[in-house]
Formats: C-alpha cells, sequence, structure tokens
C-alpha cells in the first residue's frame, strides 16, 4: 500500500498558513522596499548630476548585445507570422492585404513586445547579474565610501539607456520583421520590395506607431527599473546573484505583459 | 600614559547592532588616537567587520554613538557624511575593485570623487605615485581580472591611499594569502602609517600581520570588548581564550 507523502494533520495545515503569511509579508516588503527605490532613483535623476559617460556606454551595451538577437528573431517573426496568415486569406481571396495586415501586428503589437520579452532577457538579466555581483563583492559598498551615491552611478544611466534604446530597438525590430514578412511571401508568390512595403504602409496609420513607441519607452524603463533594483538588492552570498538574474527576467517580462495590456486599453479609449 | 595625550580621531561609545534576533555587537566602546595602528582581534563573526562599517555609515547602529572627528554619526546629514568619507579610506576584504575599470580607472574614480580639482596630468601623476607606493607601478592599465589577490589587495589600498585619508579601515587585510603576501601587505600597512601619518584600524584575526602591525589591540568576544592593551599584555595574559588565538 502506498504511504501518503504528507500526513493531513494540524501541523501541516499549519506550516501551509505560517507559509503563505511569510510569503504576502516578503511581498508587501519588497513592494514597500520597490517604492522606496524608484522614489530615490526619480529624486536622484531630477535633483543630482546625470552621469552621461556611463549613460553612453550603457547605451552601447545594451544596443551592442540586443542587436543580433533581435535581428534574427524580427526576421522570423515577420516570415512566421506571413507563413501563417497567408492560407486564411487565400481562402477569403484577400492575399493582397498579407503586407499590409503583418505590418500593421507587427508594428502595433509584435515588434515592441518581442523586442521588450527579449531585452527584459538579455539586459534584465545581464543588470541584475552585474549589479548582483558588485554587491556581493562590495563593490557597491566601495562606490558609496568613496562618496558616490551607486544610484546615482550604477542605477540612473541603465534605467535611462534602456528607456532610450529599447524603443529604438523596437523600431529596428519593425524594420527587420517587415522584411521577414517580404521574404515570407517571396517563398509562394514574386512580389517586389517596393511593391510590398507601398502595399504594407497603404494600411500603416500614424497612430500604430505612435502609441507602440510610447509603451516600449515604458517597457525600457520597466526592464531597467526591475533589472538594477533585483541586483542592487541582492543578498550577500553568491548564490543571490543567479537568484537576482532570474528574478529580473522573470519580474520585468512580467511587468512588459502587463504594461501592454494597460498600454492596449488605453490606446483603445483614443 | 602617552596615548592620553594624543587626539581621539574615532570615538565610539556604547555601540548595539543586532540582525534580527542576533546581537552582533552589544554595548562596544573604542577609542582610536591619532597616528595610531589599532589592531581589533576576535574569531570569524564576532562582528569585526560591522564595526568598521558603522563607523563609514555602511550600516546603521540600533544605539549608542560613533564621532569621527568632530561628526556624530547618528542622524548625521549628507553633506557631514561626506566629509567623513573624505577623511576616511576602507581597504574592503576582497579589495572591491571596480571589475568593469581598469586599474588607472579605478584610482582615477576615487580620485574624482575626492576634494580637489585635478588636472589630466596632477591625476595621471597621483595615481602613477599611489602604484610606486605599492609596489605594483606597471599594473596600471590591467584588468582587475587579471591580478592575483595579493596584487588586488595592494591595488585597493593604492585607490584608498590616492586621496589622502587621515584614518584608514582595514578588513582584514591578509586574509586567504600566503604568508609571505601577508607579510608584504603587513609592511605596507606600516609604511603608509610611516609616511602619511595616518590612524588605522585594523580588522584581522591574523597573528602575524597583529604583532607586526599593532599599537595597540581591542579584543571582542560575544559583541562586546573582551580586552584591550599592547601586543606585549596580550602575549602575556594567560587567558585560555586570549592564548588560543597567540599560540
Amino acid at each position: 500500500m502506498l504511504k501518503p507523502l504528507h500526513k493531513s494533520d494540524g501541523n501541516s495545515l499549519n506550516s501551509v498558513f505560517t507559509q503563505v503569511k511569510n510569503s504576502s509579508f516578503a511581498f508587501f516588503i519588497d513592494m514597500a522596499n520597490g517604492t522606496e527605490y524608484l522614489k530615490t532613483v526619480l529624486k536622484n535623476f531630477v535633483t543630482k548630476k546625470f552621469e552621461f559617460q556611463e549613460f553612453l556606454k550603457q547605451c552601447y551595451q545594451i544596443g551592442n548585445k540586443s542587436l543580433g538577437l533581435i535581428s534574427i528573431t524580427g526576421i522570423i517573426i515577420g516570415l512566421v507570422l506571413t507563413i501563417q496568415s497567408r492560407p486564411p486569406l487565400v481562402q477569403f481571396g484577400a492575399v493582397a492585404m498579407l503586407p499590409g495586415m503583418v505590418a500593421v501586428s507587427i508594428i502595433r503589437e509584435m515588434g515592441p513586445v518581442i523586442t521588450a520579452l527579449i531585452c527584459a532577457g538579455k539586459i534584465g538579466s545581464s543588470m541584475g547579474a552585474e549589479l548582483g555581483s558588485m554587491r556581493v563583492t562590495e563593490q557597491i559598498d566601495a562606490m558609496e565610501v568613496s562618496n558616490t551615491h551607486p544610484i546615482n552611478f550604477l542605477v540612473i544611466p541603465r534605467v535611462a539607456a534602456a528607456t532610450v534604446m529599447i524603443p529604438l530597438l523596437t523600431l529596428y525590430a519593425d524594420a527587420i520583421g517587415i522584411f521577414g514578412s517580404w521574404l515570407g511571401i517571396n517563398i509562394k508568390d514574386t512580389m517586389s520590395l517596393r511593391y510590398f512595403i507601398n502595399q504594407a504602409f497603404l494600411s500603416v496609420e500614424f497612430l500604430d506607431i505612435i502609441p507602440a513607441v510610447i509603451k516600449s519607452f515604458f517597457f525600457g524603463a520597466v526592464i531597467g527599473l526591475v533589472g538594477c533594483y533585483k541586483g542592487y538588492n541582492a543578498g550577500r552570498g553568491t548564490e543571490s546573484v543567479g537568484v537576482a538574474a532570474n528574478s529580473a527576467v522573470v519580474t520585468a517580462s512580467l511587468l512588459v505583459i502587463i504594461v501592454d495590456l494597460i498600454a492596449v486599453q488605453i490606446t483603445d479609449l483614443i | 600614559m602617552e596615548k592620553h595625550k594624543k587626539n581621539v580621531v574615532i570615538d565610539v561609545k556604547n555601540l548595539k547592532i543586532s540582525f534580527g534576533d542576533l546581537k552582533v555587537l552589544d554595548g562596544i566602546n573604542l577609542q582610536l588616537y591619532e597616528k595610531e595602528n589599532l589592531v581589533v582581534l576576535g574569531k570569524s563573526g564576532s562582528g569585526k567587520s560591522v564595526l568598521i562599517k558603522c563607523i563609514v555609515s555602511l550600516l546603521q547602529h540600533d544605539k549608542g554613538e560613533i564621532t569621527v572627528g568632530k561628526h556624530e554619526l547618528t542622524d548625521i546629514s549628507d553633506e557631514d557624511l561626506i566629509k567623513v568619507r573624505k577623511k576616511t579610506g576602507f581597504l574592503f576584504q576582497g579589495a572591491a575593485l571596480y571589475d568593469s575599470m581598469t586599474v588607472r580607472e579605478n584610482l582615477a574614480f576615487a580620485l574624482s570623487k575626492s576634494k580637489e580639482k585635478l588636472s589630466k596630468k596632477e591625476l595621471e601623476d597621483k595615481i602613477v605615485q599611489a602604484l610606486d607606493d605599492v609596489g605594483l607601478p606597471d599594473s596600471i592599465d590591467k584588468m582587475p581580472s587579471e591580478l592575483s589577490g595579493g596584487m588586488k589587495k595592494r591595488i585597493g589600498l593604492a585607490r584608498t591611499l590616492v586621496v589622502h585619508p587621515e584614518i584608514i579601515l582595514y578588513d582584514e587585510p591578509t586574509t586567504g594569502l600566503d604568508p609571505i603576501t601577508s607579510n608584504e601587505i603587513s609592511n605596507l600597512i606600516n609604511e603608509t602609517k610611516a609616511k602619511f601619518n595616518n590612524s588605522s584600524i585594523i580588522i584581522t584575526h591574523d597573528i602575524a600581520c597583529v604583532k607586526k602591525v599593532a599599537d595597540r589591540i581591542v579584543m571582542i568576544k560575544d559583541g562586546k570588548i573582551y580586552k584591550e592593551g599592547t601586543l606585549e599584555e596580550f602575549m602575556d595574559d594567560e587567558d585560555d581564550y586570549i592564548q588560543s588565538f597567540f599560540k
């Protein structure tokens, strides 16, 4: 006879209750710390000297680190969207709408969200791990002792760089995705690039591009803030570097989806 | 006694700090005098590093007073804390060199936050001089990852010395090093004192280092001062706990 894994007695119920209580407590503590951190970042951004050199360095790092991955993903997204959408459109005799439909979906949704999720993985984890290891090896303490506020030198330039670079990467991903779509169409049909672009941009309106760019600024800010927060508040042991990097990716990805949902609702109202 | 004629540069009174239920420091009193090397001795986890981190406000104490120069650290303003930190150098246990910067940039970073505005030439001269002082002039363009443990400690010391602090706090300067390198670091601590006339607190449990550098020793046990005195007084003490360090 199989033995039950856990005895269902008062003790295990108690331990579940304690676990829930501790998790809720930790969640609220984290929320309070996060709010305090956000307040400090915003206050220091407005009142303290901006580390422009560090900002440029971070912009280069973010662009350089993500460009290859975003190029590959962009092309594949364009290709896949085109190949998947073609059969139903052929069925309804609306295949001429394919370039426009793919362009609108890439510009409005796929480009910004996929870019943000890739950056959450690539940049968020790297910020979490870098700042986490600086915390563990006391480099952040050393900075503080030498009268440099780590928030000003480490966090603000990274958050600003992510906020500026992710919209640029999104526009690049959009362009590459649309090019991928043209490649996808040319697998089954023949269409010149000029005709494809004309068709695609007949369907794209100014109001498709602006909200997408605006929301990608928020995606960038969220990824930068979360990545830096998790790294900056990492524990003292070496394992906390991994925990910080992992937690940065998970939290940033989740927040990107939530921000996207809010952005879609707001755009709908407009 | 001669030590009482000297000025007190750091005065710690009834210092208490706990992490959760764990009392780490429970009423510490100590003074650091001008131009003195004070060694704080104690076993691992006795709160030695916590003590010096409280002195530079990296950790906030729960109770008691810490006075550095004229400034008492409880509720100190940001401006005064900057003044305190400008006169205090800190050598971290693992040297804490900035990974993404070369040795030159590490030292230049420390100098850029110091009191004086320097020209490019003055900045370079000071960096070269500091590296000369620690015997590593050729490491100027190396990255921290290219340095050995002992070299990192020396560069960490150069980064501390380059801003000419009046007080230096050494957090386990010889831990993890071989006896020869440990001896070199201990000599450097003495040379630094002789050259710059600074006062130092040296946190360690390395008795060879203690014997070389200590003007006075304070031993911490269970969060309290267990004994205070000179090296000779410690060596002559028959207390088992004290002798377990010196045997």
